[in-house]
């Protein structure tokens, strides 16, 4: 039996109506700290992956043309403004050997290479815009998901066969099976059979975008071999941006992350990051105040019994601890609390608040690690309110207490 | 005999800053000796509490001196003042001060748990053998508030003597309790004197409870009044 915890937890126990209006406290606090923080992520975990179903975390394409001064070194002053000229078609010609070096590059999980660019699209008299995304589909698969876009159809890129988003199918009047022919300003031209139609989530994408068979569509634009675009799948989401200029240095091409690509959402993500983090830092606050009064008032009362426990010949050290711990004990048993009521009022919005399709407006995500690190947050913050009233409590006069 | 407690000159004031400055002891001179039965008497207000409280180490002296067992405490810190206090003496005070969130077991084993920080089976068994003593073997498991008043001062009694002190400062023990149950306190205490040898020293304002004591001390207006000499408080020795 230990001095320290039996008093402490005596101490609570007794005080019933005090430790329950702190556990209370503690609980809303926390409550409230989780499910912010569970619909925060949640809700960006959702954008982001919308976001991403369609785009690759990183993308080289070839690196500007720039009429360069002849000076100029990476890094040095610049000695002119360079205007960038004309981009003619830009190609990457070696890109077997680029593609083998990014798939041996740590992080990487995925690569697939892409030549694309615009074109039209005819079917009975009508044309229509669009782009054409030459892919070897399983490389391009393992980028970006295609299995939930698929409408109609099936997932197979033999020669001859395209897949179209479900605006065009719909503006050419085409079904899986049905026939268009695809053509280029560079004169290029091919009669294509619909192997499946896809809803990419974009209504311009689904206008537009056109995936065919790599060799194809090199022939229908006139690159050759070569290939416009390298798409990359990173490991770890949030170090596209390092990937990237990691990949860069090493290819020499230009390489985009995702974060870059979408800046403004990027902006949004963080600037919501912030308040979320702001609204959890003030109810911490919040917390600890409750429980620094709360424990001001329970050593006020307690000044007695602290004092005859001083005469008996306790320690200070000794009366600091059981106020400390008692400090932790209900952070502790609060954060457990409220992790619960969080996670059941997360819960309970994401089962009520649907969107339209009947998927969850506010999908939340709850890891053990939340409530781990809230926990010991939550005791942390528990010891450190409890230091004042401690302090207090260690230093009260015994002759007080017992003079009374 | 060996001397456990000794003061020598001990002054105490009250005050000064503002308000003013009150000298409530004036030079204190005495010895306690180990196995000694004493009572101290002296009118309400003549700083017999505040005497024991400096004995007791919960009050430093404004002057003199102090030793408890051959150690001098002038100039000791809290922690140091602390330690002595429960290794070597026991404390009972008017009213019980038994702490209420606690069983009147756990109270009894409360200043080892306190000095130790853990107390092991063999405490809680010996702590247990103190109540039995005193008639409260059944009454282990209440809490104060269910034990009667003469009750509650023989918990009060055996807690002060869980830590096998050398001495035992005990303010007015018996000032809560009806005669009959005042008589009984004070006769626990005699024969705890008697069988253990711990050192009693009893603040009382009853002569005739006094008159039982083999030593009788007393104090008038902070001064120590010579052995022998009848005080003339007003105080009605009812004989
Ligand atoms: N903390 C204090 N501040 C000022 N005066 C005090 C204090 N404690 C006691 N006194 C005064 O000291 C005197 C002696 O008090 P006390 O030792 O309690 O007497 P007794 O116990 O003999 O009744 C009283 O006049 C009391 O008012
Ligand atoms: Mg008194």
């Amino acid at each position: 039996m230990n001095f320290v915890w039996t008093v402490a937890w005596r101490l609570l126990r007794e005080g019933r109506f005090q430790t329950a209006l702190i556990l209370a406290g503690v609980s809303i606090g926390v409550g409230v700290i989780v499910y912010i923080t569970a619909i925060v992520s949640g809700l960006q975990a959702n954008i982001i992956e919308r976001t991403l179903s369609t785009q690759a975390h990183v993308v080289l394409r070839p690196a500007d043309l720039v009429n360069q001064a002849p000076l100029t070194v990476p890094g040095s002053v610049k000695l002119a403004d360079i205007a960038k000229r004309t981009q003619r078609e830009n190609t990457i010609a070696n890109w077997g050997s680029i593609v083998a070096r990014v798939r041996g590059t740590p992080n990487v999980s995925a690569v697939a290479a892409m030549a694309s660019g615009p074109g039209v699209a005819q079917q009975g008299g009508v044309r229509k815009s669009i782009v054409l995304m030459g892919v070897d589909l399983d490389d391009y698969r393992q980028v970006v998901r295609l299995d939930n876009k698929l409408k109609a159809g099936r997932l197979l890129l033999p020669t001859g066969t395209a897949l179209i988003g479900k605006e065009l199918a719909a503006d050419l009047g085409l079904q899986p099976g049905g026939r268009l022919r695809l053509q280029t300003a560079t004169g290029g031209s091919q009669s294509m059979t619909v192997g499946a139609i896809l809803d990419f989530g974009l209504k311009d994408l689904n206008k537009r975008w056109v995936l065919l068979p790599l060799r194809e569509a090199q022939n229908l634009l006139g690159f050759q071999r070569d290939v416009t675009e390298i798409y990359i799948k990173s490991e770890r989401l949030f170090e596209a941006e390092s990937l990237a200029a990691n990949l860069a240095l090493a290819t020499g091409l230009t390489a985009d992350s995702w974060q870059t690509s979408n800046g403004q959402l990027v902006t949004a993500l963080k600037s919501q990051s912030a308040s979320s983090l702001m609204i959890r830092v003030f109810v911490t606050f919040a917390v600890a105040l409750g429980i620094a009064s709360v424990l001001v008032v329970s050593v006020v009362q307690r000044q007695r019994e602290i004092g005859i426990l001083r005469a008996m010949g306790t320690p200070a050290s000794r009366i600091l601890a059981v106020f400390l711990l008692q400090g932790g004990l209900v952070g502790l048993f609060g954060s457990l609390f409220g992790s619960l009521l969080g996670a059941a009022m997360s819960v309970g919005i994401s089962r009520l608040a649907l969107t339209e399709d009947g998927s969850p407006l506010f999908p939340v995500v709850l890891d053990g690690e939340l409530f781990v690190t809230t926990a010991l947050i939550a005791t942390l913050v528990g010891v450190l309110a409890a230091l004042l009233p401690a302090l207090r409590a260690a230093r009260l006069d015994p002759v007080e207490a017992i003079r009374g | 005999m060996a001397e456990i407690m000794t003061l020598d000159g001990v002054k105490k004031s009250y005050g000064g800053g503002k308000s003013p400055l009150v000298e409530v002891l004036h030079g204190i001179g005495l010895q306690l000796v180990e196995g000694e039965f004493a009572a101290l008497l002296g009118p309400s207000g003549s700083g017999k509490s505040t005497l024991l409280n400096i004995m007791g180490l919960l009050e430093t002296p404004t002057a003199g001196e102090l030793h408890i067992a051959g150690t001098a405490t002038a100039g000791l810190d809290d922690a140091a003042r602390t330690a002595l206090r429960n290794r070597y003496l026991g404390f009972v005070f008017q009213f019980h001060h038994l702490l209420p969130a606690f069983s009147a077991l756990e109270n009894v084993m409360m200043p080892l748990f306190a000095g130790q920080g853990r107390v092991t089976l063999q405490d809680r068994e010996r702590a247990a053998m103190l109540l039995q003593r005193v008639g409260l073997a059944e009454h282990a498991a209440k809490r104060p508030v269910q034990l009667s008043g003469g009750q509650q001062q023989r918990v009060a009694i055996v807690r002060a003597l869980m830590n096998r002190p050398r001495l035992v400062l005990a303010d007015e023990p018996t000032g809560n309790l009806d005669t009959q149950t005042a008589n009984e306190v004070f006769a626990l205490l005699h024969e705890l004197n008697r069988e253990d040898g711990t050192t009693f020293l009893i603040v009382t304002h009853d002569q005739r409870l006094a008159d039982g004591c083999p030593r009788q001390i007393r104090l008038l207006d902070g001064r120590l009044q010579p052995d022998g000499v009848v005080s003339p408080a007003p105080s009605a020795s009812g004989r």
